[in-house]
This record gives structure tokens, C-alpha cells and sequence, in this order.
């Protein structure tokens, strides 16, 4: 199965580099934007047997950093 | 006693031979280099550095996979046995990813890469890397670093600042840090990160000597001992 994660900085953590992407979407001449906030996607093909503790595991021991990120790891089966 | 000084090289270091060279102009011994991938450090070694550079590139975070390379267990068993470890910009980095100090380097608040020398105010002149330092002392070393914005939440903020854990502190504003910390100490003290390179300051043909300071204190402590 493939397992996607994504990783986020906390809220409240400041994100220079999503400061920088709205700026430059203004730059652009996109309104509305009100906020941006840059993360990551880690897509993972893993075995089936594969838990849902380790995939925790994971994250917390490499994927993500606890002290600023979040993570959500999604699944999707693959025929 | 002879003193034995390691510094650690993992692929994309480029400050270790300045550490080495460091070291081996202060202490007088030769600097013992050890490679990521050894999974066993020197026996009775008496302090180990962890050099600035783009360990692994800079790949998912600054330090994160050196944090995890088969040397760092080693490196983290001899720091709960009490072993001094210094480490500079992605040595800080690392030390931070692994655990043995607490926080995080994010991205500069510019966004930019900073290079050039700043001035340090040392707010903790008892450590066992800075009592050659007066408390409050103004010194310059260079820095050149992308992830220097040290961030923890502010519980742990005040925690290191109430235990002296706070060992160097921005004049001005940098790099965006959390009260401009510019390095921080372990709970034992015997565990130092810092973003600025005192290795890169240690001869006046460097343009100052302010980071000589650190290694005589580190080094005389354990020549002492």
C-alpha cells in the first residue's frame, strides 16, 4: 500500500517561508489569500503488513520533528 | 595527560578540519577524526565536536539524518556518561535532532543565509565552555547559517533561561532565535550548541580570537581533572 505523510508546522510556530510564498502570490496579483503556510508530503510504498504503530513510529522518530511539526499520515490501498 | 579531542566528519561537514585545527592549536595534541558510518567512537575520548556543514544536504531537516547515523548512538551514550560535546551550526543542529538539547533551528526569519560576524553577549560565564569568559562579556565571532531561527515553546524558554542554560545570546536581532538565543546548554552542562564558530575564530589572522576562549576553558577544565 502506498502511506502518505504530511507535515506541517505547529500552528502558532511562524512560518518565514510561507510568509515569503504569500508575499509572492500578492506580488502575483492573487487576492484573497489570507494565510500560507508551507509543508511537506513523504509518500511511502509500504508492505501490507505494515502497522499503523509503526508508521506512528516513523514520524515521530525521523518524518517529523514533535518540538514544531504535526503529522497526518494517510493510506491508500493499492489493487 | 595528553587530551583527546574527536571531531566528527559526516558526509557534507565542511567545518570539520577548521574544528580539527582548532582544537590541535589549543590543546597542542592532534585531533582524532571519526566518520559518520563508525558505529564505535575512541576509547577515553575527552571531548567530541560536531562541525558545521550540510550534513546528508540538508535532507527532510538541517541534521536530521546525521541525527540518526550509526556514530550519533555512540555520540549520545558517551554525552549521558558526561563527556563534553560542542556542537557548531549543523553540529547544533544535529545535537538539537537527536535530542540531547532541546528546541529546534528553523529557517532564518529572512529567509536568507546569513554570513558574517556578529556580536555574542555571554550570559553564562560558569559553564564548563565558557569560565574563560566574564558574564556579560561582548564577543565577535562569524556566523554563516540558513536554519539558525532557534525556536522552543515557551515553557522549555524558561526553563533553560532559569537554569543558566542559556549560554550565548544575540546583541542584535539575527536570525528571528526565540530571545536571540544563540546557544544553548544540555540540563548536565556538559552539552553545548551554538550557531556562531568559535573554531573560526581562534588565530588573529581570522580577524579575531574571541572563540579561543571556549576551547582553552572546555580544555583546561578536563587537562585539570
Amino acid at each position: 500500500m502506498k502511506a502518505r505523510v504530511f507535515v506541517s508546522l505547529k500552528p502558532g510556530v511562524l512560518d518565514p517561508q510561507g510568509r515569503a510564498v504569500h508575499h509572492a502570490l500578492e506580488g502575483l496579483g492573487f487576492s484573497g489569500v489570507e494565510d500560507v503556510r508551507v509543508g511537506r508530503m513523504i509518500e511511502m510504498d509500504v508492505a501490507d503488513n505494515v502497522t499503523d504503530e509503526a508508521l506512528d513510529d516513523m514520524c515521530r522518530k525521523l518524518l517529523a520533528n514533535m518540538v514544531i511539526e504535526n503529522y497526518r499520515i494517510e493510506k491508500l490501498e493499492t489493487a | 595527560m595528553s587530551f583527546r579531542g574527536a571531531v566528527v566528519t559526516f558526509p557534507g561537514s565542511n567545518c570539520d578540519r577548521d574544528m580539527a585545527v582548532a582544537l590541535e592549536a589549543v590543546s597542542g595534541a592532534p585531533a582524532i577524526r571519526v566518520w559518520h558510518g563508525d558505529a564505535e567512537l575512541p576509547d577515553d575520548l575527552d571531548f567530541i565536536a560536531l562541525p558545521g556543514g550540510f550534513s546528508y544536504g540538508d535532507y527532510l531537516r538541517s541534521g536530521a539524518m546525521a541525527a540518526k547515523s550509526p556514530v550519533m548512538r555512540s555520540v549520545i551514550a558517551a554525552a549521558d556518561r558526561g563527556v563534553p560535546v560542542l556542537g557548531v551550526c549543523n553540529g547544533f543542529q544535529v545535537l538539537t535532532e537527536s535530542g540531547l538539547l532541546p528546541g529546534a533551528l528553523m529557517r532564518n526569519g529572512s529567509q536568507n543565509f546569513i554570513c558574517r560576524t556578529v556580536e555574542l553577549k555571554v550570559e553564562n560565564s560558569q559553564s564548563l565552555f565558557t569560565s574563560r569568559y566574564e558574564a556579560g562579556e561582548i564577543i565577535r565571532i562569524p556566523l554563516a547559517h540558513h536554519d539558525g531561527n532557534y525556536f522552543a515553546d515557551e515553557d522549555t524558554l524558561d526553563r533553560l533561561e532559569g537554569e543558566g542554560r542559556v549560554a550565548f545570546r544575540y546583541v542584535e536581532k539575527v536570525n528571528g532565535s526565540r530571545r536571540d538565543i544563540a546557544g544553548v546548554l544540555n540540563a548536565a552542562g556538559n552539552v553545548l550548541g551554538m550557531m556562531p564558530h568559535p573554531e573560526r575564530a581562534i588565530d588573529p589572522a581570522h580577524g579575531g580570537t574571541d572563540g579561543r576562549k571556549l576551547f582553552e576553558s572546555v580544555i583546561e577544565a578536563l587537562v585539570r581533572a
